[in-house]
């Protein structure tokens, strides 16, 4: 039996211990905000935050996930998930936005560690998240912003 | 995919050329699809719906997908009634041809960049019927003149100081008549048309997870599919051994279906676990068997002759051969994958009345609906469409034989288990999975006179139609040419007193499809490169060869000028650097991209900076149009980069984004945008922004380098320094 922590709520798993964490939050846990992109860690659309960092949930197997507090995009509540959030749709970032809970994760997670972050800095955290839409500009200008926002 | 039986298909064709593909196909604006639920709504037609919660639903026939269409509808519709943006809600339309078909396609369907340009008038009509009798309703109700009764931001009010909601006025202006024609605003009256920033309606759902997406639909008792398919296009199932997948724990059932061998299971990742456990055996018999270099090999021996001629002016062979100079030059171009960010699905499940119902992101739902009720032997009415948001398409969720609806049905009627399934694709199924944008080879010669002219060009064009056999033939192929392989070639803007653009169309056996902006993903490069290397020849400067050109075209060159102008054209760069442009109409829109290029650190272009400009007749939503050009640009510079599906053995050699590499955030170069202002009707903005920027960097590498780029991706081809 695992025991792990989803969004704040003690939950439990014992099927397949290989199974994706993305899978277990998606067809399990009924939250289906994280997605599925690619299921080998290559596009970033299933990101959450496992222990408070982002991960791609589609290659985290449950096994791995014993005493885990998880965070998806449905209970991310921070003042950095607020600001990126507040930026995301001042600029209307999102098209399609099938990518875009990935994309924010992986931005709050940028902000935590990291409150005034250069073009470059944005670039190496964000390098994992793919947007066909291509969204990237307004990402980056978003990303900006929240940074703005949390210093004011 | 292949089309799985042959009655579906025929019968499929039969509907369909009733339709009649016929462009003005009537619309009944009288409509009530949606007429009033006994409670109060107001429902003037079938766009329009007002509840006395006083909130505006606009009805929605176009998928979003990411192009903008909920709140482009949301603004015509809010405009012409003076409502409040926050009162205003998006609702997608069922499938219901009579209703909903798009103007130009006579079908219910989105795509050609079409959403706003073919519901323009129709909207505002539907908006000005629904103001009429607003109006009416409040006149009568307080007993007033309707001349003295104004609207402002959803109010209703009269010089007496009468004022009421949208929202109180419903139940009366429902049964209150109003006498059309209804005319629209005066584009000076506009609040919302053209206003710079208006929150798009459907942004903030995509912030929070709630959203929801085919992938994301639950129902009680449903079931996921996963299907395992062949790695030769079009092979069919010969036997397969289930024992170990139906030992899976979760596998429900495991069957043959004509796309492959179906496994049903309670989740995706048991789904999954069981097709890995499959033994299927393939009859490749009659697949396509040759390597993407070997199609390109016959495409390039077909080049060397004409083909059937789209277009000839004057005499392009005694120019070119009695020129003074002569260019010539053999363009490839590869498969594309449309890589959409969620794959391919569809959730279908029985419905009380016998029939059954699609959920899904349906882009051509009269197909889809056509096809699933021949697979399953319903009447076309028997199948409902629900239309969900969808993870992009660029053209992939648009098959003319209905994939999606097609593969879900074939598992539905043969599936033991009578509860919903939810059919998933994997991003290899998506990549593997054919409808890519086909191979083309381009070549062309051209000639400059002795007085620096261009006096004579002339293209070959061949390329597989994927026009041909589906519905869309009759449209689509005239003359024995497939539109869609030579628009932007055959309707070269350049003032060539000497031109011809002829195509051979090729029968190759990998199912392909329209890839955003179509014909013009190849046209767009072959036609803007070739006119920069015979500028080069002439010794003109490639934005005045252009100026001079176009003199004609005074919106192309409308974009030309006010891109070259905000880029600075001719201005001094820093060392390692240099511009390049391209202009390129599609869907009769008109984008012109200036770029500076240097050389990247991997010996590839690194594209420094893009200046854009477009003109798509009136902006109905800036901020829509801006953000379609900077991620149209930047999906055209992805393929441009990177982006080729190879066959070997007739088998797809790229499974993932590992393999199939997209664009991502640090290759993203910086944008800046300018719209030109217009009052003519609007035109497509979804794909007009995708074709000139590949173009754009080949130009501005063949000035950095002197390398003139003839094979896409630029990853694959010469162009590394």
């Amino acid at each position: 039996m695992i025991k792990l922590t989803v969004n704040g709520n003690p939950v439990e798993f014992d099927g397949d211990p290989s199974m994706p964490l993305l899978w277990f939050l998606r067809d399990e846990q009924g939250l289906t905000g994280t997605k599925f992109g690619c299921g080998i860690a290559q596009c970033g659309a299933c990101t959450v935050h496992v222990n408070g960092e982002p991960r791609r949930s589609c290659v985290s197997p449950m096994e791995t996930l014993d005493g885990a507090d998880i965070t998806t995009i449905e209970g991310a509540a921070s003042k950095e998930v607020e600001a990126v959030r507040a930026a995301w749709i001042a600029h209307d970032v999102p098209q399609c936005g099938y990518c875009q809970s990935g994309q924010i994760m992986s931005a709050v997670g940028l902000l935590s560690l990291n409150p005034k972050p250069t073009d470059e800095d944005i670039d190496l955290a964000m390098t994992g998240n793919v947007c066909r839409c291509c969204t990237y500009h307004r990402i980056r200008t978003a990303i900006h912003d929240a940074a703005q926002r949390l210093e004011g | 995919m292949n089309i799985p039986l042959k009655a579906s298909r025929r019968q499929f064709l039969q509907s369909s050329s009733a339709l009649g593909l016929v462009i003005g196909f009537h619309l009944p604006l009288a409509g009530r699809a949606l007429a009033a639920e006994p409670g109060g709504d107001f429902a003037p037609n079938a766009f329009i719906r007002i509840a006395p919660d006083n909130t505006v639903t606009a009805i929605c026939k176009h998928i979003e997908f990411g192009q903008g269409p909920y709140t482009g509808v949301a603004t015509i519709l809010a405009d012409e009634l003076d409502a409040d943006w926050g009162q205003m809600r998006v609702e997608s339309a069922p499938a219901d041809v009579k209703l909903y078909a798009n103007a130009a396609f006579g079908i219910q369907g989105t795509g050609g960049s079409t959403a706003m340009a073919s519901s323009w008038d129709q909207l505002r009509a539907a908006g000005a019927e629904a103001r009429a009798r607003i109006i009416a309703a409040a006149a009568k109700k307080w007993s007033v003149d309707p001349a003295s009764i104004t609207i402002g931001k959803g109010v209703v009010k009269d010089a007496s100081g009468n004022s009421a909601t949208f929202g109180e006025l419903a139940e009366l202006a429902q049964v209150t008549e109003v006498k059309g024609p209804f005319t629209p605003k005066q584009p000076d009256a506009w609040k919302l048309i053209g206003a710079a920033k208006l929150p798009k309606v459907d942004t903030v759902e995509k912030t929070n997870g709630k959203a929801l997406y085919t992938i994301d639909v639950k129902m009680p008792d449903m079931l996921t599919c996963v299907i395992e398919r062949p790695s030769r296009f079009n092979a069919k199932v010969k036997s397969f051994d289930a024992t170990a997948a139906l030992a899976v724990p979760g596998v429900k059932e495991v069957f043959a279906v004509p796309q492959g061998v179906a496994v049903l299971a309670t989740g995706y990742w048991a789904a999954k676990n069981g097709r890995e456990a499959l033994k299927v055996e393939w009859d490749e018999t009659g697949t396509e068997a040759r390597s993407s270099e070997q199609i390109i090999k016959d495409y390039v021996d077909l080049a060397a002759k004409q083909g059937t001629v789209a277009r000839n002016d004057g005499n392009a062979d005694a120019a070119i051969s009695g020129a003074a100079k002569v260019v010539e030059a053999t363009y490839v171009f590869p498969y594309l994958a449309h890589a959409p960010m969620e794959p391919n699905n569809c959730v279908i499940h029985r419905t009380d009345d016998g029939g059954v119902e699609l959920v899904f992101g349906s882009q051509l739902q009269t197909v889809d609906q056509q096809v699933a009720a021949a697979v399953l032997g319903l009447k076309p009415e028997q199948v409902k469409i629900k239309t969900l948001l969808a993870g992009g398409s660029f053209g992939r969720r648009a098959t003319p034989a209905g994939d999606m609806a097609a593969e879900a049905a074939a598992v539905l009627k043969s599936a033991k288990h009578q509860g919903p399934i939810k059919v998933l694709w994997s991003r290899e199924d998506d990549i593997k999975g054919g409808r890519y944008r086909p191979i083309f080879v381009h070549k062309l010669r051209g000639s400059v006179d002795k007085d620096g002219n261009i006096s004579g060009w002339d293209q070959v064009i061949v390329g597989q139609s994927f026009m041909k056999g589906s519905p869309f033939e009759a449209g689509m192929i005239k003359d024995g040419i497939d539109q869609t392989m030579v628009e932007g070639a055959s309707t070269l803007p350049y003032q060539i007193p000497n031109l011809r653009v002829s195509a051979h169309m090729a029968d190759v056996g990998v199912p392909t499809l329209w890839w955003r902006s179509v014909g013009s993903t190849h046209t767009a490069f072959s036609t803007e490169t070739f006119l920069d290397q015979l500028a080069e020849v002439a010794g003109v400067d490639p934005l005045e060869i252009r100026r001079k050109l176009l003199a004609k075209h005074p919106r192309h060159l409308g974009v030309l000028n006010l891109a070259a102008e905000k880029a600075g054209w001719g201005t001094p760069l820093p060392q390692g650097r240099a511009r390049g442009l391209a202009v390129h109409e599609s869907f009769k829109s008109f984008v012109a991209h200036v770029v500076e290029v240097s050389v990247g650190s991997d010996g590839l272009p690194k594209v420094e900076r893009v200046v854009v400009a477009a003109d798509c007749g009136v902006p109905i939503n800036p901020d829509v149009i801006t953000a379609q050009l900077e991620g149209g640009m930047g999906f055209g510079l992805s393929a441009a980069m990177f982006a080729s599906v190879d066959l070997e053995d007739g088998r797809v050699v790229q499974s993932n984004f590992n393999d199939y590499r997209v664009l991502r955030i640090n290759e993203m170069p910086d944008v800046e945008v300018h719209i030109v202002p217009s009052k003519e009707n609007p035109t497509g903005i979804g794909e007009p922004g995708t074709p000139p920027i590949a173009p754009a960097i080949a130009n501005a590498w063949a000035k950095l380098t002197g390398q003139h780029v003839f094979t896409l991706p630029f990853s694959h081809s010469a162009a590394k320094a």
